[in-house]
């Protein structure tokens, strides 16, 4: 479908499929195996401005908004959900400081993930608390012109390679969730540590670790808005993130749908191609449909927040939820074209079934991301504005 | 230059070590052809007059010897050779110019050219004399083989092109025939020494080079997995073959890039070529399908190697390759 | 250090249909990107460049269109470029184009590296660099797959020869075409690739460049394509039936009688 890009999102888009084709593809199937984080990959796509995209213009990023990011993360994924995370998660662990940071805040950790030189995570899970972040036991504790952070944060993204990280904590535990803050922890201050590398079933060339903080100080003047406003801040973050994991759910199955189209076509089997086959053809069919629809609605969706809308909340939830189902229908019918072959880990596909359940998984399960949405439909009686 | 109808065919000859290359000898068996047939006289020059085998230039066809005093071709020097050429052209005005495709016509063939005035028809799979025009009809290959040019040379003379080796089969020698041997020594007004040879460093790895290679065989996707390269490397050792591969094997790292054969890699022409478990993208089908006799072996009816196939074999490789080395192997003895 | 390197605009995909009437390639409405052996020069005349502190000048001969590769290797890092552009050129073959490249280099005036990808994907030949070094009377090395050292007056490079690798040495200025083992082209940024979009090209013609039009063009081109045909695949091919062991003793047969073991 045509989406009318403007000539700087087409250039964007083609340097993105650029970077995807000529240094992804080589070398996913290793780093996927090898468990590898890419910082070459990152450099490079630090080189050619991939990370200044979504970065305002007054610290040195190109002002681009939810969209620009999405068609780059959308390309990355294409070649590799994992890599793709990587970039993606680095404008998550940024977005709350763009979005409720203080003008020196921005100044100081802004241009330095522009540029490439920092990388950002977010850290919102624990143990006990993931989309209930009433239950959040890191603790933030006030001491003179510092916070005292103790306690664990598990399953972040980018954790152990950022070196700024955006963190939820609890600054006031008896308020539930509106005693959750958010604050800037830097890499290397003492007290923080991380866990060992997580083992995962897909996104595999990411890195995860817990982050622990014990005694951990950080300076006061690193609580991103006001204390108590933790629990806005991450869902105004995720409002604004979760059309990322919809292209990145889009990428991967329009990946799979590529190699199952190629595949479809060179299989051979009693003397026709099994493209020629109605039913491969239906399936064929319904997952270039389906890969079109959540497209459609992940875009819509991002220009909408681009515009400027003021609420968001249900739209956002709802990319992220049709794209990510659409990815593992996808790419698991992808796996079933190349049969034999699709299962096997010489072929690509069997990867992006793996790296496609994340996106049902994270930045909300889709059993949360549903209940969210039917609140937004029961709240407006399911009536348009 | 214009031609003075002498209409002497020459072909520049290519030596290693001394010996004439192999794909120098098949074209000058082209040539005395088209000599034949248009009653010119044949030239081989070669750039150097340490020949051992310069007589046999003349029992595969050639009237005229020539041996320049250039330096001899281990010890490259363009600029030497580009002097030479252009001075005994210059003087005997020949009507045409060939040369194996290779290093020469990345550098000499063209930049004598430019100097006698003319241009160049590079890569060619074909040579014939149209008795109509008087003129050479050269065909080469463009956008990776998928498409053939006939290139001519309405005006300028000589009509110079470069030919693909193995182009054309080798033929037959004549003992009996004998030829004019002319050493040409030139005043030596030292060509300016603009470019200097300072090392050589020879591939060391003895292996028999893919794009000279009388034979390749060439192992694709349908491997499976590095090791069982083992497997098509036997059968190019029993026939004396170079190893090829096409671009998934080289992708997947299983076989340095120096094997590959298509488009991006190596261009061959061998007289024959074993495809093992290649299926024919385009891409590969570019860099082999000129080859002479082109063997398909793959359990794919469909692939597209069968289309360019002389003889097809649809079939488990992993029987039918190893059944192939030891059956070769039996009649060498 | 003044460098200079020559690209050609290719179709981005080889697709090919010929036009039944005048034989010429119709390539029309097919996409057009930089000839990929091409990205090596002007890499390696980028990190010239950025070492030396100099200036890259980009020169393609084509139509008006071409101008859109020039703006993408702009993009890339090169400070200037130039189309030689001129309906006599259309039709050149590479003497002519060579020709076209010389007087434009002689225009520019002082150089000092001339830079050339291996050859283009369409055409195939890889005889313009060389014959541009012998069109300026410059010294000229083919093949470079590593360049060692880089001094006011000379170049030290290793090239790919049919038996391995030479280590020349060259004086400058001189004109050189290296393959794909000499660098990894970079990937554009893209404030550069949006900076160029805009930027302006310099359009030389024929009067500009002071050739005159019959010396090039289909007219001046010592070559011409009398034809132009999809090659003939020789659909005689063989299928040799039976089990394995009956099939490699027909091949070994046939094999034979073509005394082609």
């Amino acid at each position: 479908m045509e989406y009318f890009l403007s000539e700087q999102q087409k250039t964007l888009k083609s340097l993105a499929r650029q970077i995807a084709e000529q240094r992804i593809l080589p070398v996913r199937a290793e780093l996927d195996e090898k468990e590898e984080f890419p910082w070459d990959l990152i450099k490079e796509m630090a080189s050619s401005d991939l990370l200044r995209v979504f970065i305002p213009e007054e610290y040195d990023g190109l002002g681009g908004g939810c969209f620009d990011l999405c068609l780059v993360v959308e390309e990355l994924s294409r070649a590799c959900g994992g890599i793709a995370i990587s970039y993606a998660a680095n404008a998550l662990g940024v977005l709350p400081l763009m979005l409720y940071g203080s003008d020196s805040q921005k100044a100081k950790y802004l241009p330095a993930v522009a540029s490439g030189n920092r990388l950002a995570a977010f850290a919102v899970t624990e143990a006990t608390a993931g989309s209930d972040a009433s239950a959040i036991r890191t603790s933030a504790k006030r001491d003179g012109d510092q916070y005292v952070l103790n306690g664990t944060k598990q399953f972040i993204t980018n954790g152990g390679e950022a070196e700024i990280y955006t963190v939820v904590v609890m600054t006031d535990a008896a308020k539930g969730s509106r005693g959750a803050s958010a604050l800037v922890v830097e890499k290397g201050t003492p007290g923080f540590t991380f866990g060992k590398k997580e083992k995962k079933m897909g996104i595999r060339s990411s890195a995860t670790r817990e982050l622990v903080f014990r005694d951990c100080r950080v300076p006061a003047e690193n609580l991103i808005s006001r204390e108590g406003m933790g629990f806005i801040v991450a869902m105004r973050t995720l409002d604004r993130s979760r059309p990322g994991v919809g292209a990145q759910a889009v990428g991967i199955a329009q990946g799979a749908l590529e190699a199952a189209v190629e595949y479809a076509q060179q299989r051979v089997q009693f003397g026709h191609p099994i493209s020629a086959i109605q039913a491969v053809q239906h399936m064929l069919a319904n997952m270039a449909t389906e890969l079109e629809a959540a497209r459609a609605l992940v875009y819509a969706t991002a220009r909408t927040i681009d515009a400027g809308a003021k609420s968001f909340t249900e739209e956002s939830a709802m990319a992220k939820l049709f794209a990510s189902d659409m990815a593992m229908r996808v790419t698991t019918d992808a796996v079933q074209i190349l049969a034999g072959a699709g299962y096997m880990r010489d072929y690509p596909v069997e990867k992006m079934m793996r790296d496609a359940k994340i996106t049902q998984i994270y930045e909300g399960t889709n059993q949360v991301i549903r209940s969210a949405i039917a609140l937004e439909v029961l709240k407006r009686k399911a009536k348009l504005e | 230059m214009t031609s003075d109808g002498s209409g002497d065919i020459w072909v520049v000859t290519e030596q290693r070590d001394g010996r004439t290359k192999a794909p120098s000898i098949a074209l000058i068996g082209k040539a005395r052809k088209l000599a034949g047939e248009r009653q010119s006289r044949l030239t081989a020059v070669c750039l150097s007059q340490v020949v051992e085998d310069a007589a046999q230039l003349a029992a595969y066809g050639a009237d005229r010897v020539y041996l320049l005093d250039g330096p001899v071709p281990d010890d490259w020097n363009d600029d030497a050779y580009v002097k030479e050429l252009v001075d005994l052209a210059r003087r005997e005005k020949p009507d045409v110019i060939l040369a194996t495709s290779g290093s020469l016509s990345s550098s000499v063939i063209p930049r004598m050219a430019v100097a006698l005035d003319t241009g160049v028809s590079p890569n060619c799979i074909s040579l014939d004399f149209d008795h109509q025009s008087r003129m050479l009809v050269q065909t080469r290959p463009a956008f990776g083989g998928s498409l053939m040019a006939n290139v001519v040379f309405p005006n300028r003379r000589p009509q110079i092109a470069t030919v693909r080796p193995h182009a054309f089969k080798k033929g037959d020698p004549d003992p009996s025939r004998q030829g004019e041997m002319i050493r040409v020594d030139f005043d030596r007004q030292a060509v300016s020494a603009k470019t200097k040879l300072l090392n050589v460093v020879k591939d060391l790895s003895g292996k028999v080079r893919l794009d000279e290679a009388e034979v390749v065989v060439c192992g694709g996707r349908g491997l499976g997995k590095a090791e069982n390269f083992q497997m098509v490397a036997e059968l190019a050792e029993v026939l004396g073959a170079a190893l090829g591969t096409s671009r998934p094997p080289v992708d997947d790292g299983w076989v340095p890039y120096a094997h590959q054969v298509g488009q991006t890699g190596k261009i061959v022409s061998p007289r024959l070529y074993i495809a093992c478990g290649v299926a024919g993208a385009p891409q590969h089908l570019a860099g082999m399908q000129t080859s002479e006799i082109i063997v398909a072996i793959n359990e794919d009816p469909r692939a597209p190697i069968f289309e360019v196939a002389t003889y097809g074999m649809v079939g488990d490789l992993f029987k039918i390759v190893p059944l192939l080395t030891k059956k070769l192997r039996e009649a060498r003895g | 250090m003044n460098v200079i390197v020559c690209i050609k605009q290719v179709p981005a995909k080889i697709k090919i249909e010929i036009d039944p009437k005048t034989s010429a390639l119709a390539s029309g409405g097919v996409d057009r990107a930089i000839n990929p052996p091409d990205l090596y020069a002007l890499e390696e005349g980028i990190r010239i460049k950025e070492k030396t502190k100099g200036k890259v000048t980009v020169l393609t001969v084509g139509p008006a269109k071409a101008d859109e590769s020039l703006k993408e290797a702009i993009g890339y890092g090169a400070d200037d470029a130039v189309l030689l552009s001129d309906p006599a050129f259309e039709g050149s073959d590479t003497w002519a184009t060579s020709l076209v490249l010389a007087k434009a280099i002689r225009k520019i005036g002082q150089f000092d590296l001339v830079l050339c990808g291996k050859q283009s994907i369409d055409g195939e030949t890889g005889q313009v660099g060389p014959m541009l070094g012998e069109a300026l009377g410059v010294p000229f090395v083919s093949l470079v797959n590593r360049i060692d050292e880089l001094g006011q007056e000379s170049i030290k490079m290793m090239r790919m020869s049919d038996e391995g690798h030479q280590l020349i040495e060259m004086t400058l200025p001189g004109v050189i075409t290296v393959v794909k083992e000499i660098n990894v082209p970079r990937i554009p940024s893209l404030r550069g690739l949006m900076a160029a979009k805009k930027a302006a090209i310099t359009v030389w013609n024929a009067r500009e460049l002071g050739i005159d039009p019959a010396t090039v063009g289909m007219a001046g081109s010592p070559t011409r394509v009398s034809r132009v045909f999809f090659p003939q695949r020789a659909s005689q091919g063989e299928m040799l039936q039976g089990d394995p062991e009956s099939q490699v003793e027909q091949l070994v047969e046939r094999l034979r009688q073509t005394r082609a073991i």
